[in-house]
C-alpha cells in the first residue's frame, strides 16, 4: 500500500504532541535555572551587606538599654551629637593620623616593591613573593604578639603607642599594596611604553608621561585600601597601643558595657565616605564619555 | 600547572627589563627599603616569637624579665600548650575545625559571586567588584556585632530556622559525652535548641562573614583570567554546561581556590574577635586563648609557644601550596 507524500505528512503531524507555548511555571522554571548562579551571588551581597545596613539602621536608633541590639526608636540624635563625645572624637582623630601616616609610608615602599617585582627580572623572586605574601596568610593575632614581643625584648614597653601601632600598620599594609599595584602594572600594555621610546621619549619621560599615569589608578586603590586597613585594625593594634585608644579599641572597650550609636554613625560615615571617594570618579568618567 | 610559568609574571618582566635597558641593581634598590621594613617588622618579630617560646619568666611575675638560653630550652611551655590546650581542652583542634567549616562556606558562598562578576555582569563588572569590597569600609568590629542583632533569640532568621526545625538538626550535630575530651568540639551541639547566638554556629558564621572577601577576590582574579573560548570549545563539542563547568572552568579557577583557601583559612584559624564577640563566653579559640595569656596572665612563653604552634600550620599549608604551584600566583 502506497501513500502521498502529503498523507505522510498529516500522519507525521497529528503524531506529534500538540504544540503550545510553554507555560508561565515552565518558562519560570527555566528562567531560574539559568540564573541560578545570579541567585547565589545575589544571596552571597545579601550576606554581605546585612551587617553594613544593620550598622547604618542603628545609628538612627534610641536604645532601651545599655546595649544597641534590638531596635527601639528613631532619632537623629546621635547623628548631631557624634562630636561632642570627647573619648570617640579623640579615637577618631588618633585613627586617622595613625591612617594617614601608615597609608603615605606603605604605598611608597609598596609601589617601589610592585615595579620591582612587576618590571624586572632577579634573582630571589621566589622568597621575595614568599616574604610579601606571608603577612597576608598570617593570623593577626601572631603577628600582633611577635611585635609586642620584640618590642618588650628592645625594653620599649613603656613607650607602646603611636609609634608602634604605626610602625605595625605599615608592616601589614605594604603586602596589600604590592598586590594592588602589581595588579595593575601586569594589565598595562608595554606597547605604550615602547611607542613613546620609539618617539625618542627617554626612559625618565618615558615613566612620568606614560608608566606613571597608567599605574596611578591602581596606587590610588592601594591607598585607599591600605587607609581602610589601617583605620579599621584592631588584633594588631590591640597588642601594640599600649595606652593608646583607636577607634576599633574604642569599640572594644565600649562592648561590655554597651556601644553607643555615636560609633554607629561613626561606621557609617566611613562607609558613605568610602563610597563617595570609589564611585565620583566611575561616575564623572561615564559621564564624560557621554 | 607547576612547570608552566604563570602568566604575566616572569617572563614578559624579562622582555620589559630587557627593552627598557635597566641596571641589574635597579630592582634590588626599589625592593631594599619595603623588604627590609617586613625583615625588620615581620620576620625578626617571628623570630623573636620563637625564641620567647623557648624562655622562662612571667611579665607579671618576679622581675617581670625572660630568660632564653640556648643550654636550656623551655620545651616545657609546648608541653604546657599542649596539655592545656589540646588535650585538657580541645582549643586548637576547634580553632582548626571552625576555620575549616567557615572556609568550605566561604568557598560555597564566594565561588557563585566570584563567577557572577566574572562572566555574567557584563557593564556591572565594576559596580559589583566595588560592592564586594565595600563592607570592608565600615568598621569589622561593628559589623560583627551587627550579627548580635541579626542573630538575637527573637530576630527573623532565628524564628524561621526553629519554625522549619533547622535548629533541632543543627542542635542534634555534637560530639557524644562519652567521647574523650581531647574531642570535644560542639559539646552542646552546633547552635542551641532555641538559640543561635552565643553557640558554634553564630562564631563560624562570623567567620565566614569576616573572611569572605579574602576568598571572594583571589577566585575573582583566577575566574577573570580564564580563556572563555575555552569553555564555549567544550560546549560546542556537546559537553552540557554542567560538564563544562566541571572539566574546564572549575579546575582553571583552582589556583584562586587555593590562594582564596590560605588566605581565609590561615586568619580564620586564629582569629580572636568572633568568639569574643558572638560565642558563649567559655567557647575561646586559639586567638583568645593567645590574647589573654598575653594581657591577662603575663605568661608569654606559653602564649608564643601556642603562636608557634599556629605558625607551624601555616607554614606546612603554604609550602605545601608553593611545591606544587610556586610563588607567582601568590601575590
Amino acid at each position: 500500500m502506497t501513500i502521498t507524500i502529503e498523507e505522510r505528512r498529516e500522519q507525521a503531524l497529528a503524531a506529534l504532541p500538540p504544540h503550545r507555548e510553554p507555560g508561565f511555571w515552565a518558562r519560570t522554571n527555566r528562567w531560574i535555572r539559568t540564573h541560578l548562579v545570579q541567585f547565589f551571588a545575589a544571596f552571597a551581597l545579601l550576606f554581605m551587606f546585612l551587617p553594613v545596613m544593620i550598622v547604618v539602621l542603628f545609628s538612627f536608633n534610641v536604645p532601651a538599654g545599655r546595649f544597641n541590639y534590638n531596635w527601639n526608636q528613631f532619632s537623629t540624635i546621635a547623628w548631631t551629637n557624634v562630636w561632642s563625645d570627647d573619648q570617640i572624637t579623640s579615637a577618631v582623630k588618633l585613627s586617622i593620623e595613625i591612617a594617614l601616616v601608615a597609608t603615605t609610608v606603605s604605598v611608597v615602599l609598596g609601589t617601589l616593591i610592585a615595579f620591582a617585582i612587576g618590571r624586572h627580572n632577579f634573582r630571589g623572586r621566589g622568597g621575595i613573593n614568599l616574604l610579601i605574601f606571608m603577612p597576608m596568610a598570617t593570623p593577626e593575632v601572631v603577628m600582633g604578639s611577635s611585635l609586642l614581643t620584640l618590642f618588650v625584648t628592645a625594653q620599649l614597653e613603656g613607650s607602646l603607642g603611636f609609634g608602634t601601632i604605626t610602625v605595625a600598620h605599615i608592616m601589614f599594609c605594604i603586602s596589600f599594596v604590592v598586590v594592588t599595584v602589581k595588579a595593575r602594572i601586569a594589565g598595562l600594555d608595554s606597547r605604550l611604553e615602547q611607542a613613546a621610546m620609539d618617539l625618542y621619549a627617554d626612559e625618565r619621560t618615558t615613566f612620568m608621561k606614560i608608566t606613571f599615569p597608567l599605574v596611578l589608578p591602581g596606587i590610588v586603590a592601594a591607598a585607599l585600601l591600605a587607609f581602610s586597613l589601617s583605620f579599621d585594625d584592631f588584633v594588631i593594634t590591640n597588642f601594640t597601643s599600649g595606652q593608646a585608644v583607636t577607634f576599633p579599641m574604642f569599640v572594644w572597650g565600649a562592648n561590655t558595657r554597651g556601644i553607643p550609636p555615636e560609633a554607629n554613625v561613626v561606621g557609617a560615615l566611613m562607609f558613605i565616605i568610602a563610597l563617595v571617594v570609589v564611585l565620583v570618579p566611575e561616575v564623572v568618567k561615564r559621564v564624560r564619555k557621554n | 600547572m607547576s612547570a608552566a610559568p604563570a602568566p604575566g609574571a616572569a617572563a614578559p618582566a624579562d622582555d620589559v627589563a630587557r627593552s627598557v635597558g635597566t641596571k641589574a641593581w635597579t630592582p634590588y634598590a626599589l625592593l631594599s627599603p619595603g623588604m627590609l621594613w617586613l625583615a625588620i617588622f615581620f620576620l625578626i618579630p617571628t623570630v623573636m616569637l620563637a625564641r620567647m617560646s623557648l624562655s622562662s619568666g612571667s611579665a607579671f611575675a618576679g622581675d617581670g624579665t625572660f630568660t632564653f638560653s640556648v643550654k636550656s630550652l623551655q620545651w616545657g611551655n609546648y608541653g604546657d600548650a599542649i596539655s592545656k590546650y589540646v588535650i585538657d581542652s580541645p582549643i586548637f583542634q576547634k580553632s582548626l575545625i571552625y576555620a575549616l567549616i567557615a572556609t568550605v562556606l566561604c568557598l560555597a558562598i564566594a565561588y557563585p559571586l566570584a563567577y557572577t562578576i566574572a562572566f555574567k555582569a557584563g557593564r556591572w563588572r565594576n559596580l559589583l567588584l566595588v560592592l564586594v569590597i565595600a563592607p570592608f569600609f565600615t568598621s569589622f568590629l561593628l559589623r560583627t556585632t551587627a550579627w548580635s542583632t541579626i542573630l538575637s533569640d527573637s530576630s527573623v532568621v532565628v524564628q524561621f530556622m526553629e519554625s522549619t526545625g533547622m535548629l533541632n538538626v543543627l542542635h542534634a550535630i555534637n560530639t557524644p559525652d562519652s567521647w574523650p575530651t581531647w574531642t570535644q568540639i560542639f559539646p552542646d551541639g552546633l547552635t542551641g535548641e532555641n538559640r543561635v547566638l552565643q553557640t558554634p554556629l553564630a562564631v563560624i558564621l562570623g567567620i565566614t562573614y569576616n573572611f569572605l572577601p579574602f576568598m571572594t577576590l583571589p577566585l575573582f582574579a583566577s575566574l577573570e583570567r580564564i580563556d572563555i573560548r575555552l569553555i564555549e570549545a567544550a560546549t560546542d563539542l556537546y559537553s552540557s554546561a554542567f560538564t563544562a563547568f566541571r572539566k574546564v572552568t572549575f579546575p582553571l579557577s583552582l589556583p584562586g581556590v587555593v590562594a582564596g583557601t590560605l588566605l581565609t583559612f590561615i586568619p580564620a584559624a586564629g582569629d580572636p574577635v568572633n568568639a569574643a564577640l558572638l560565642g558563649a563566653a567559655n567557647d575561646s579559640l586559639m586567638g583568645n586563648a593567645i590574647d589573654a595569656q598575653f594581657k591577662a596572665t603575663g605568661n608569654y612563653p606559653l602564649a608564643a609557644s601556642l603562636s608557634v604552634m599556629l605558625m607551624v600550620v601555616i607554614v606546612t599549608m603554604v609550602a605545601l601550596y608553593v611545591r606544587r604551584a610556586g610563588t607567582e600566583e601568590l601575590v
